[in-house]
This record gives structure tokens, C-alpha cells and sequence, in this order.
């Protein structure tokens, strides 16, 4: 098992009579690249500027590389971090910037001129040393951000939603380029994002937050594939849900009776049932296949007729409406063929089924 | 077309007008300071610099603008610093009330100066302090204080205070990021309180009527030449260099905000 770089230990933090952050429980292992994903205002913030130490928690225990840093100042830190502004200071060119923390490392300036020089090149902005700070763009400025932080050889590097704030193509090359980097450079990185695809992308391991609760902590493709809540479900990617009730459970699959689709079947190591033996279906939109001809098959299918549906060059997203359903179900279907296909017109009859393991169950709230 | 020129026209034309009244009586000063004649009237007797020479020889007038100096240094130094403090304070910390704070600390810009002269003179005389330039200075502190903290309020809360934490994360302490990132980024307000309340004490004088001993401040000097005809066109020579010197200051002051750094906004005016 990996060592344990950060354990936060049921840390709270009250902005007066608001909890920003509630009871928040986690361990970061060393050389992971870690999310806390969540929507705006669910605490994701707070709690990494209490890693950073811009907040002191209310209640409860940060330990950073075994040291107890709870009530430490930011600059004795073993940790750096990356503005979601880059707060690149704007009196001074790249180089200063980059060599800011450096004052007191006891370099010859020498040695401090090659480090500079090996960041830059790391950064790939070679010989933008005496470029002023408001001769950058914003791509360059979160390279000259992240410069600055990793010259300090941090324990840890903090990420406050570092690309926000740049455009969708340059965000998809900065997100490779920052996974590239982590792993280039061994430093475990604790990444702040709202947008769940850019956590899907880079995260080795996802800490998924809502109202200052953390509430579930695993990998993308656990969090995806096996969500444990309907708040993860929903929040992660597009889902399904339907209302269901368990009729039996044995062997790994169990069989239950959904208004909307007749009888479901679900491949799942244990049941999670509400009282009444009621649960919440949760389908992808990918997971369906869609045909104009009745399967022959008991469970998991449905009948529908098709709503509008919209083109997305590599895929189609295509609504159903299922007879005593209010919202459509979202279906997404590859686009194999370069064949224009006009096949999906709007009500249409089609069938829907799904495998017995790629339906998830999840309990019934609200 | 046609009707921008034609507006572009009026505007030019009560520009100059506007100008002309803005500074026509400030002409007067120079015209009359080279005119051989001790008589403000026209027409011109001739050119001299006689006034100006004559200037050079007074001792009390030397003395006046030595007096002036101290106080105006002293004082645009001291109410900046405090400036400075009081605005880290608005603007960084979390305060309850400090709306009301500042509007408290703003109440010696509308008191009338001749209550305020009063108020301080009869202060210092119960508390048995000596008139002297000290006490001119700390009068002046009090009006100066509040223009030095609108200055740099408005220049602390123009930047991020990202720039700060930044630095702190980077290892500095308070000082330290104070010295590296607060100043450099706040210098051009540093600069221009500092101008500024250095011009408000220089030429400030009904303060110093109340308050100064038997040193004068150049304000004082002058009104106390204006009593005799014969130093009037001197103190037309002084006027003139005054007016000189605070244009010369005034633009320096405004070159060196434009040349501030950028704040990531993009307009630099």
C-alpha cells in the first residue's frame, strides 16, 4: 500500500453560522493525483486552502507527511499552490516569478539560474525568462503558476481550479499536459475542479463533495460505473433513474419490478434496499441499444417512441418517451457508420434494452 | 460626418474657454513678476528679474520654505504610512464595521478648517504644548491622514489579495510579503498620497495660522509680505516658482501612476 501524504481527520469549518465544510474524513497517498469535485459552494475550496492554510479548520486535524500542519502558518507548509487567478505577480518578468520562493534556499545564483532554466524548459516556455507578466497568456500564465509552486519541490501541490479559465481546446491540451507533468515530476497533486469531466480525466482518485459533506471518495471509473449515491450518479456524467421494487435476490442477480420498465434484472454483489424493498435503477445513456424489432428477452427491456434527438458529430443523443414516464430517457448511441441516419424519427416505435450488469442500484431517497 | 465635426468644434471651443479661465489669473503671476514696476497695473514698464533676485536675498522667506519643507515632508510621509496601515486594514481583514471606521476617520475633510484650527489650538493650549512646527504637523497630519487612506484604500482594493497569499504560500512571512509584493504592487498610490498630501501641507494656511509659533510655514510668510506694497511683486516671483514647481510635480506624479504596473485589467488609465 501506497504512505499516506494527507490525512484530514473530521475537519469542520464555520464561516459564523455557516458549514462550509462538514466532518471531512480523507487520506491522500503519496504520488496520487487526487479531485475534490463537487458543484460551487460545497466546500471543495475551503478545504484545500485549510490544506494550504489560508483557513484554519473550526474543528479536527490536518496532517501533511506525518507533521501536524492544523494551525501552521502557510509559509512553513511542505505544500505549494496553484491559484485559480495564477496570481502571477504582476511587478515582476517570468524568471523572478519562477524564483520568488527562493529566497531562501541558499542556491549561488548559479545554481538558482539553471533551476529556473530547468523549469522553464519542464514548462516548455524555454527562454521566456525576462518576459514581463502582462506579456503572457493565460495558458502560459498557469505554466509560469505551476513553475513557480514546483521549483519548490513541494510535498504536495495544491490546484484551485487552475484551468477555469481558459478556453475548451486549450483546457483539453493543458489537462495531458498537467497529467504528463504529475507524473514527470512524482509530486502528489490535490486538484479542485467543478467540471467532472476534467476530474474523470486526470484523477486517480475523486473525493466527490456536496453542501460540505464529502460524499463518496473512489476512483473515475468506480464513481462512474458503481456509484453509491444518487447525488454522484446524477452529479457524474448523465443517468437514468428509475423508481423499483426487489422481488428476489440470489446468486448475484437480482430481479425487480420497475412501473416504467416492467421487470429489471441486475447483476450486483449485494442488494441496497429502502424499507419496502424499493430502490432506485440507474442506467447511462451509453448502456442502452436501441431496435425496432421486440427483443426476445423477459427482463430489461422497454417500449418507447422517439423524441427529439440531436447530433453530436461523434455521437447522437436521442430521448425516449417511455408510456407513464414525465421525463424522457436520454440514450446515447455511437456513431459507427458515416451513413446519414434517418431512421430515428421523431415517433418512432423503439425498444430499449440494457445487460443485467451495466444497470447500478442505488437507494431510494428523498 | 459633417454633424461629429461641428460638435468636435463647440466641445474645442469650450475647452479653450475653459482653459483660459482656469488659468488666465495664474498667468498674471508670471507676467507681473518680471514687470519693472512695483505697481500691479498695466500697461508693462519692461522686463527684470529684479523681484526674483530680490527673493534670493530674503532671509525670512529662506527660512519660511525651509519651515514648509520639514513640515510638508514630515507630514506626507507620516499621514502615507498610516494610509498605508489603515488601508491593509479595510481592505484585508475581516472588520465589523468598518464603514462606519472610515467615516469617522473621513470627518476632518468636511469640518471647516477654521473650527478644526480653533479646536486643536485650544487642545494644545489646555494641555500646555508649546506652538511650534510640531504642532503645525500634527494639524496637518489630521487633514492630511484621510486623503492618504482614500488614495490607497482604492489601490489595495484594486488587487487581488491572491497576490499576497501567493506569497505567503512561496514561504514569506508578513513582512516579507509586504516588502515583495504589497509595496512594489501599491507603489504608484504610495507615490501619489505622498504628493498629494505633501501639496496639501505646503500651501495649507489657516492651520498654520492657528498653530504655527514663531516659526512661519511659506503660506504664512507671504500673507505676512502682503501687508507691505513694496514685497508685493516678490511675492508675485515666489507665486510664480510655486506654480512652477507643483506643474513640474503634478505631471511627474501622474507619469509615474500611468507607469505603475498593470493590474490584469487590461485599461491602464
Amino acid at each position: 500500500m501506497s504512505e499516506v501524504i494527507i490525512s484530514i481527520n473530521n475537519v469542520i469549518k464555520d464561516f459564523g453560522s455557516v458549514r462550509a465544510v462538514n466532518n471531512a474524513d480523507l487520506d491522500v497517498l503519496k504520488g496520487e493525483f487526487f479531485s475534490l469535485l463537487g458543484p460551487s459552494g460545497c466546500g471543495k475550496t475551503t478545504l484545500l486552502r485549510m490544506l494550504a492554510g489560508f483557513e484554519l479548520p473550526t474543528e479536527g486535524t490536518i496532517h501533511i507527511d506525518g507533521q501536524d500542519v492544523t494551525l501552521s502558518p502557510p509559509n512553513i507548509r511542505p505544500v505549494n499552490m496553484v491559484f485559480q487567478n495564477y496570481a502571477i505577480f504582476p511587478h515582476l518578468n517570468v524568471a523572478q516569478n519562477i524564483a520568488f520562493g527562493m529566497r531562501k534556499s541558499g542556491l549561488s545564483k548559479q545554481e538558482l539560474h539553471e533551476q529556473i532554466e530547468q523549469m522553464l524548459e519542464l514548462i516548455k516556455l524555454p527562454g521566456y525568462g525576462d518576459r514581463g507578466s502582462n506579456e503572457l497568456s493565460g495558458g502560459q500564465r498557469q505554466r509560469v503558476a505551476l513553475a513557480r509552486a514546483l521549483i519548490k519541490q513541494p510535498k504536495v501541490l495544491l490546484l484551485d481550479e487552475p484551468l477555469g479559465a481558459l478556453d475548451k481546446k486549450l483546457r483539453e491540451q493543458m489537462q495531458i499536459e498537467l497529467r504528463l507533468l504529475q507524473q514527470q515530476v512524482g509530486i502528489t497533486f490535490v486538484f479542485v475542479t467543478h467540471d467532472q469531466e476534467e476530474a474523470l480525466t486526470l484523477s486517480d482518485r475523486i473525493a466527490v463533495m456536496n453542501q460540505g459533506n464529502i460524499i463518496e471518495v473512489s476512483t473515475p471509473g468506480s464513481l462512474y460505473e458503481q456509484p453509491q449515491s444518487r447525488f454522484v450518479a446524477d452529479f457524474i456524467g448523465t443517468m437514468n433513474f428509475f423508481d423499483c421494487t426487489l422481488k428476489d435476490f440470489s446468486d448475484g442477480i437480482a430481479i425487480g419490478e420497475a412501473s416504467e420498465l416492467g421487470n429489471v434484472k441486475i447483476a450486483t454483489p449485494q442488494t441496497i434496499v429502502s424499507p419496502g424493498n424499493e430502490f432506485t435503477l440507474a442506467v447511462r445513456p451509453e448502456k442502452f441499444s436501441i431496435s425496432f424489432e421486440q427483443p426476445d428477452q423477459q427482463y430489461n427491456s422497454v417500449l418507447g417512441r422517439m423524441g427529439p434527438s440531436a447530433y453530436l458529430g461523434d455521437r447522437s443523443h436521442l430521448y425516449v418517451h417511455v408510456e407513464g414516464r414525465e421525463y424522457p430517457i436520454s440514450v446515447a448511441l455511437q456513431n459507427l457508420t458515416g451513413v446519414l441516419d434517418q431512421m430515428y424519427t421523431t415517433d418512432r416505435k423503439v425498444w430499449l434494452t440494457w445487460s443485467d450488469d451495466s444497470a447500478v442500484m442505488l437507494p431510494m431517497e428523498g | 460626418m459633417i454633424r461629429t465635426r461641428s460638435r468636435l468644434n463647440t466641445l474645442s471651443v469650450y475647452a479653450v474657454i475653459y482653459l483660459i479661465f482656469l488659468y488666465a489669473p495664474v498667468a498674471v503671476l508670471p507676467l507681473f513678476s518680471f514687470n519693472d514696476s512695483q505697481y500691479i497695473t498695466f500697461p508693462l514698464l519692461g522686463f527684470t528679474f529684479k523681484w526674483y533676485a530680490q527673493l534670493a536675498d530674503s532671509q525670512g522667506l529662506q527660512n519660511a520654505l525651509i519651515n514648509s519643507l520639514k513640515v510638508g515632508l514630515s507630514v506626507a510621509l507620516l499621514s502615507t504610512v498610516l494610509g498605508i496601515f489603515a488601508a491593509k486594514a479595510v481592505t484585508r481583514y475581516r472588520m465589523r464595521r468598518s464603514g462606519l471606521l472610515i467615516s469617522f476617520i473621513m470627518v476632518p475633510l468636511v469640518i471647516p478648517e477654521i473650527i478644526l484650527g480653533i479646536s486643536l489650538l485650544m487642545t494644545f493650549s489646555v494641555g500646555g504644548i508649546k506652538l511650534s512646527l510640531i504642532t503645525v504637523g500634527i494639524g496637518h497630519l489630521m487633514l492630511c491622514t484621510p486623503f492618504s487612506m482614500l488614495v490607497l484604500i482604492s489601490r489595495m482594493e484594486g488587487f487581488d489579495k491572491s497576490y499576497e497569499e501567493a506569497a505567503q504560500d512561496l514561504g514569506e512571512n508578513a513582512w516579507w510579503t509586504f516588502w515583495r509584493v504589497t509595496f512594489p504592487i501599491i507603489l504608484p498610490g504610495v507615490v501619489a498620497s505622498f504628493l498629494l498630501t505633501f501639496t496639501i501641507s505646503f500651501d495649507e494656511f489657516i492651520l498654520a495660522f492657528f498653530l504655527a509659533g514663531t516659526d512661519a510655514t511659506l503660506p504664512l510668510h507671504i500673507w505676512s509680505q502682503l501687508r507691505f506694497p513694496d514685497k508685493l511683486p516678490s511675492v508675485l516671483a515666489l507665486g510664480a516658482i510655486i506654480v512652477m514647481v507643483s506643474t513640474v510635480v503634478i505631471f511627474a506624479a501622474e507619469l509615474i501612476r500611468r507607469g505603475g504596473v498593470d493590474l490584469g485589467n487590461k485599461s491602464k488609465v
